[in-house]
């Protein structure tokens, strides 16, 4: 089936959203094409397989909360907001550039 | 969806969508829209003066950053005549600040400013990381706000400049504005909304030597959105440190700025509408900076800001626990101390509404004048007997917080707890006003 198939996208981390994820900034992941239900792969399910497969920080409402990316983290899309790609429902294509900035911390 | 194109130059590809407006802009279009937006605030506001020394309160995170950044720029590009620098206060907290003075010290380097690194232990003789081993982690920040807030001041007293600014961001006033709205606390909520929060020419100081008591603080990224602030200094490319202050953890901040998070992304427009609301109630309340000329901004001033913990340039939720954390303490000492008053006035209890001013005493007059209330009590600044610090009491909060501290040291050993502390600091404080009150008479 296709949904077998991987598509590596680059997912980069700042502004202290590091700290939830190992304080690693830049992954490059592999993930299923398809989502659970067998939909192309969008930003939903990207951050739903960062939840479960990458962040080991318990702290999971940090990153997340009422299913969608807390507010007050921005997310670029190719470094485009996400609001102009259609938010978490933009499809993810090869090798794009997720990146989520948290405006949350403090210096 | 196909990319959306540059409202401004109609050439490149739309990146940012601005929360003001909704519209959409490229890099290099928002880099500019930012800055002007900046320059214009700076002009509308007379915030500057020609040949003006000014301190940029920089903690490294992206507020200071992008201030100093942006500043920079602006000085050089309208030759505004400014001499920048770089004041760095070190609240001894490791683990935590020396990594980010790490980031100020390259900044100095990368926007060629002078820096200075003024130490909490330096000027108080403790490091917060003593302060916590002495009265916990729980109420901590009250002494790191206050510390934080005079140790800004003598620094710039230090390096002879008058004036101040610091990072504060329109997130951070809509913050401040619904927190004091739902205290009831509308003289608090007038004196924030100001962008320049302490005017020093009104205070008189004939030498014309800055000291520490006359220094003006402005914020002039006051209507620039948390976002744009943190879009810019990432498509600039800036280098600013990000982290959490180790002793006040996610779980204790309050709902004020999740709120606003929550607002904006309903509705973006939100976070300058509340900024605009506070300024404009900040007219209607009685008493206010706005109806005073600005006369007793100075005064309420020094304790105003006693925020910024996680940055010396306010990064802010903390800070508005904080504030709410010393308001209640100051609330606690302030009903005690008007229950010994001779004259009965009152009861606290029987007022609704609290004490108008919490913190703050009503002048002596008023005081001992009886039932009739008037508006918010204005406050009579003096200088604190100790160091000589602007204060609206005869010892200023930090001496008194310094003393409850030393005093307590040698308890240390048996591991004082916070409430014990807080209790032995109500004391101190009731003692003083004691003695005030019974040498005025």
């Amino acid at each position: 089936m296709m949904s077998e198939e991987a598509l590596s996208v680059k997912v980069e981390f700042s502004g202290g959203l590091e700290l939830l994820f190992d304080n690693k900034k830049k992954y490059d992941l592999s993930i299923p094409c398809k989502d659970e239900s067998g939909a192309p792969s969008n930003v939903a399910f990207l951050v739903r397989y960062l939840c479960d497969k990458v962040m080991k920080d318990p702290r999971k409402d940090m990153f997340v909360l009422d299913d969608t990316v807390r507010p007050g983290i921005l997310v670029l899309i190719n470094e485009a907001d996400w609001e102009l790609e259609g938010e978490d429902q933009y499809e993810l294509q090869k090798d794009d550039h997720v990146m989520f900035v948290s405006t949350l911390h403090g210096g | 969806m196909p990319p959306s194109i540059c409202a401004v130059c109609r050439t490149n590809r739309a990146l940012i969508l601005r929360p003001k407006d909704h519209s959409k802009l490229c890099r290099e279009c928002f880099i500019t829209v930012f800055e002007t937006e900046i320059h214009h605030t700076i002009l509308s506001t007379n915030l500057f003066e020609r040949g003006e020394r000014i301190a940029i309160g920089a903690s490294g995170g992206k507020d200071s950053t992008v201030l100093a950044s942006v500043l920079k720029t602006l000085n050089e590009r309208y030759d505004y005549g400014l001499e920048l620098m770089l004041l760095s206060i070190d609240e001894g907290i490791k683990g935590y600040r020396d990594d980010s003075l790490e980031t100020v010290k390259r900044n100095a380097v990368q926007y060629d400013m002078p820096l200075t690194i003024l130490g909490y232990s330096e000027l108080y003789g403790w490091t917060m990381d003593q302060v916590v081993e002495q009265v916990g982690k729980k109420g901590n920040c009250t002494y790191c706000g206050v510390f934080r807030r005079q140790a800004l001041d003598r620094g710039a007293a230090r390096l002879g400049v008058k004036h101040v600014v610091t990072g504060h961001n329109a997130d951070d006033v809509a913050e401040t504005v619904l927190m004091n709205l739902l205290r009831g606390d509308l003289p608090r909520l007038s004196r924030t909304t100001s962008i320049v929060t302490s005017t020093p020419s009104l205070a008189p100081n004939k030498t014309g030597v800055a000291d520490n008591t006359h220094i003006k603080r402005s914020k002039p990224l006051k209507y620039a959105y948390e976002k744009e602030i943190v879009l810019y200094a990432h498509h600039k490319q800036l280098d600013y440190f990000s982290t959490e202050c180790i002793y006040s953890p996610e779980a204790f901040r309050g709902s004020a700025r999740a709120l606003i998070k929550n607002l904006e992304r309903v509705r973006p427009s939100a976070i300058l509408d509340v900024v605009r609301s506070g300024e404009d109630m900040a007219r209607l309340v009685p008493g206010s900076d706005e109806g005073c000329g600005g006369a007793c901004a100075s005064a309420t001033a020094a304790e105003e800001e006693v925020g910024g913990c996680g940055s010396a340039v306010g990064k802010s939720m903390a800070s508005v626990e904080r504030q709410l954390a010393s308001n209640e303490r100051a609330q606690e000492s302030n009903l005690e101390t008007e229950i010994t008053l001779p004259k009965p006035s009152p009861a606290p209890s029987t007022t609704p509404a609290g004490p108008p001013l919490k913190g703050q005493k009503k002048p002596r007059s008023e005081r001992s004048g009886g039932p009739k209330k008037k508006g918010p009590a204005k406050q009579v600044m003096g200088s604190c007997i100790k160091c000589g610090y602007l204060s609206s009491q005869a010892v200023c909060k930090a001496c008194v917080l310094l003393e409850g501290l030393n005093k307590s040291r040698p308890k240390n050993a048996i591991e004082v707890g916070y409430e014990v502390q807080d209790v032995s600091l109500n004391s101190v404080r009731d003692e003083l006003e004691a003695t005030t009150l019974s040498t005025e008479r």
